[in-house]
């Protein structure tokens, strides 16, 4: 497998408190990754470490085979990122949000222009061009974000609990529109807290108290743990963290 | 580079398609050329003074004749004694007094020179030294009229006395602004941020959805700042007088009373502003914006209110802190009592009273 | 215990229709659950029902009063707990709970009993600031103050969303034993799985109910038969079964998929899995059967499937009925 992230013992301490401790995985082209862990067990640190956002304490990392201490830069161009608080500008329209982007990852204007027309096709938002995001439903929103967050092609995408509060059509079609990214060589990293979205991961990695807990495909997990669902997998793993959140 | 021009261009669209913003941002600038063009002046005209002829002879008459001419002044009455004028300065009625001493005229023709007495109000230093400049001015003229006509050169001399401000020191000028300012912003600002970040954090939900009545919603966010601004009133009146050798004058008690009021009067505006402000963004905005310049414009410590022209001159009677400024420099300055400023205290009272009323029915007991 | 008749409500002066003619009856002690999506609006009527918002036109009680006309006795006998974490964030944990205290006339002393469950997993913190509490911290002190003052009716407004999965877990067993005193509840949540551990719910989207039982009821009233389907490539699953003639619907539900066929027969043999045992397989009337020779000549390996029953979220999708999902080929 082609590998897109390496990290090796990666960890991050906030002066004595250890947020996330010596992790250590990989994860291949096209492949969609599930990072799952409660709140406070250290998601949000790694993510934000792997995205070269925050620089580690210790440990190394490789994000498309660029060092995560001295080619930062380098690595926000070749990514992209989602979350749900915040993605697109809600005083802007459909399409000055695409070329907005565009510019940002450095797309030339045709470019932009053959990728906003795509893109619109796609999620058959032609008539919502120039409407105002804030006056989109919540799910366009959502699947228009995505898409934005991939308009320069990145080799990874990042996405932060990218269906929090949609509904469960939307949320499948949110899927569908990962799938077909991941088809296409993207590498998709997700958080998320819907235990069902866990099994559309290739593999999936638990974070418990600043440490991977665990770290395989669902069917393995599953079978590893003997439970019938990853919910089932995850609550136990999860149950005697010692930090909840604190 | 390419990056650059389009976050610009992204800035350039959020700003434009932000109403309220560009309002201010185009509007102000305007408003206050017109302002401070047109309407506002520290130019001098109408000046009210008084006039005392003690000798009525051709020469004074001549002179105070030049002196009616002139559009500086506007010559209130011609008193006939000092006890008068002490009265008509106390009240506000003059600014300056001129007096011509008896057999002015014969002192002038046969020793050369005559004194003539001039009493200024020296509270605003400002107004007083431009003032007696004019008349400085005229009296200079008239000399060397009588020069062409005399052997000898023939001087009046203006003899100046400040009152209530000998020294022409600015600081009893501006402490009674400062102090009108100040508690005026502190107070509605304070009450309004505090009041909508209730609103903001969503809290207000929680506290409205049970038996708590929301005038006692109103009167805890009151308190701790009528607290805080009394104090404040405390440190400036003790500064004041340690730092820039300005006592009260009058009554302490009287001063520290209808300062309350006037804490009183901007708390209510400052419920009334927290209202319709729905982030502490905005009631900050609508406090500074609504009341600073108003305040700032409109009391008569910058710029003198009889010089305006008559709208701003209306509107400057709504705005609270004109009523106050009057008070604090009639009890701290001149040492007045409560007879001299009982009209300025009620209305004060009235202000209250009708924004509070105003404010408790208009206070949001629901969330639309 | 609560009604609401033909409510409706919009903002912007009619722009935004944020809830249409909805009538709901909840009954004394019940545990009802409010469920669907964002937007749908379900923070509008909890608005609604503890007075802080104006309905349009409709008539809505709680506990025989008036949202209108008695809003200040709902006022000050309900437990409310708004959709954000709304605390003071500066006060510590045990300030907060002595001013709701005092707020609602009582003591924290006087219903200890009842918050005692929940209050003692957050006691050991009760220093410390609301702001610097984990999110499940924080709802366990919500639902506190919401309580102290015994309501007869609580208000949650999506207490468990943003918050772990261990905590919410427990939140709802606090809530079953708060039911057993006697307490009425509705609570609004997101979560499709947690309809099951109410009495009865209302599905509820863009302002409109969709369906009102009890979760079992809701799952009885499914009109077809349903089908879960896997094999080791889901997404190859997924991208076949949507392309079969004969499927009507299908959705991905972890690692199944869960298909409704055009072409089916209503009271067939339950639950039976139907592996793909080459030609000597039973051969009643049943979709199932070519599904899976189907899906082995499009090269899926191991299909199996198996007639299920529908859950919540299954019942929700086909209330929403979306009928592309079956046949778009992405």
């Amino acid at each position: 497998m082609d590998t897109v992230i390496t990290t090796d013992k990666l960890t991050k301490k906030f002066g004595a408190f250890v947020a996330a401790s010596e992790l250590t995985f990989e994860v291949g082209k096209g492949e969609i990754f599930g990072f799952l862990g409660a709140n406070g067990a250290g998601k949000t640190t790694a993510m934000r470490m792997l995205c070269g956002l925050l620089t580690p304490t210790s440990g190394k990392a490789r994000i498309a085979g660029y060092d995560i201490y001295t080619q930062t830069e380098r690595i926000k161009r070749s990514i992209g990122y989602m979350s749900q608080k915040f993605s697109l500008y809600d005083d802007l329209t459909v399409s000055e949000n695409i070329r907005f982007y565009g510019g940002i990852y450095g797309m030339s204007r045709p470019a932009i222009r053959t990728k906003t027309a795509t893109l619109l096709d796609e999620l058959e938002l032609r008539d919502e061009a120039k409407t105002l995001v804030r006056e989109l439903p919540l799910g366009w929103k959502q699947k228009l974000s995505f898409s934005v967050s991939i308009v320069h092609d990145p080799e990874i995408v990042f996405l932060d609990e990218p269906t929090g509060g949609v509904d469960p059509v939307t949320r499948r079609q949110f899927w569908d529109l990962i799938y077909a990214a991941a088809d296409r060589g993207v590498t998709v990293f997700v958080t998320t807290h819907y235990m069902d979205e866990a099994e559309y991961c290739n593999r999936v990695s638990i974070m418990v108290d600043g440490v991977i807990a665990a770290l395989d495909s669902p069917a393995n997990l599953r079978d590893q743990y003997g439970h019938a669902s990853m919910e089932d997998v995850f609550y136990e793993l999860a149950r005697n963290a010692k930090r909840k959140g604190d | 580079m390419k990056q650059l021009l389009v976050f610009i261009r992204k800035e350039f669209l959020h700003v434009f398609r932000d109403r309220k913003t560009l309002l201010m941002l185009f509007g102000l600038p305007i408003a206050q050329i017109v302002l401070f063009g047109f309407a506002l002046s520290n130019e001098i005209k109408d000046s009210r003074i008084a006039l005392v002829d003690y000798s009525k002879d051709a020469i004074t008459t001549r002179l105070i004749g030049k002196i009616e001419a002139s559009h500086y002044f506007d010559i209130q009455h011609t008193l006939a004694s000092a006890d008068e004028l002490n009265a008509a300065f106390k009240r506000g009625d003059i600014k300056m007094a001129v007096i011509f001493p008896a057999n002015f005229g014969d002192n002038l023709i046969h020793t050369g020179t005559a004194t003539l007495q001039v009493i200024a109000d020296g509270s605003d230093p400002n107004q007083a030294t431009t003032i007696t400049n004019y008349l400085q001015s005229i009296v200079t003229d008239y000399n060397m009229e009588l020069a062409q006509d005399a052997q000898q050169p023939l001087q009046i001399r203006p003899e100046v006395q400040m009152l209530y401000n000998p020294e022409l020191r600015g600081a009893p000028n501006f402490v009674p602004g400062v102090m009108a300012l100040v508690l005026m912003l502190v107070c509605t600002m304070m009450t309004s941020v505090a009041i909508v970040k209730e609103k903001e954090m969503g809290t207000m939900e929680i506290l409205l959805v049970s038996p708590f009545r929301p005038v006692y919603i109103i009167i805890s966010k009151l308190a701790p700042n009528l607290l805080i601004s009394i104090v404040n009133l405390v440190i400036i009146l003790v500064l004041s007088d340690i730092f820039l050798d300005l006592p009260v004058k009058g009554s302490v008690a009287l001063l520290v009373f209808c300062s309350i009021l006037f804490i009183l009067t901007s708390l209510s505006i400052g419920l009334l502003l927290s209202i319709n402000a729905r982030t502490q963004q905005a009631a900050m905005m609508g406090s500074l914006m609504g009341m600073m310049l108003p305040t700032m414009l409109l009391t008569g410590f910058l710029f003198p209110i009889e010089n305006m022209p008559f709208i701003l001159q209306a509107l400057s009677n709504l705005v609270p802190s004109r009523w106050y400024f009057i008070i604090v420099k009639r009890v701290m300055l001149k040492g007045l009592g409560f007879s001299a400023v009982w009209k300025e205290t009620l209305i004060l009272t009235g202000m209250t009273l009708l924004l509070f009323t105003i404010s408790l029915r208009r206070f949001k007991i629901r969330l639309q | 215990m609560i009604t609401l008749d033909k409510i409706t409500k919009t903002y912007n002066k009619g722009a935004i229709k944020a809830v249409t003619d909805v009538s709901l009856d909840i009954r004394r002690s019940e545990l009802f659950g409010l469920i669907g999506p964002d937007g749908a609006g379900k923070s509008t009527l909890f608005r609604i029902l503890t007075t802080l918002l104006l309905p349009d036109s409709g008539t809505a009680t709680v506990n025989n009063l008036d949202v209108v006309k008695d809003f200040a006795k709902i006022r000050s006998s309900v437990g409310y707990m708004p959709g954000r974490f709304s605390l003071y964030q500066d006060l510590t944990i045990e300030e907060n709970l002595h001013f709701f205290a005092t707020v609602f006339g009582t003591t924290i002393k006087e219903n200890y009993n009842l918050i005692k469950d929940i209050y003692q997993q957050i006691e050991p913190f009760k220093d410390r600031r609301a702001g610097k509490l984990s999110g499940g911290m924080k709802q366990k002190l919500a639902l506190c103050c919401a309580l102290i003052h015994k309501p007869a009716v609580l208000f949650l407004d999506e207490p468990t969303t943003g918050v772990d999965v261990v905590s919410r877990k427990e939140f709802w067993e606090m809530l079953a034993r708060l039911k057993a005193e006697g307490i009425t509840i509705l609570v609004s949540t997101p979560y499709m799985d947690e309809a099951n551990r109410c009495d009865r719910i209302a599905l509820i989207q863009k302002g409109s109910i969709l369906s009102v039982d009890t979760p079992a009821g809701i799952i009885a009233k499914f009109p077809m038969d349903l089908y879960g389907i896997r094999a080791a490539n889901t997404h190859q699953l997924l991208r076949e079964v949507r392309s079969y003639s004969n499927t009507d619907s299908c959705f991905a539900f972890g690692d199944a998929l869960h298909v409704t066929f055009k072409d089916h027969s209503p009271g067939d043999t339950p639950h039976v899995t139907f592996k793909d045992h080459g030609p000597g397989a039973p051969t009643a009337a049943n979709p199932a059967n070519d599904l899976l020779p189907y899906l082995r000549s499009k090269g899926i390996s191991d299909p199996t499937i198996e007639k299920i029953t529908p859950g919540i979220e299954d019942c929700f999708i086909h209330l929403l009925g979306t009928p592309a999902a079956a046949t778009s080929n992405n």
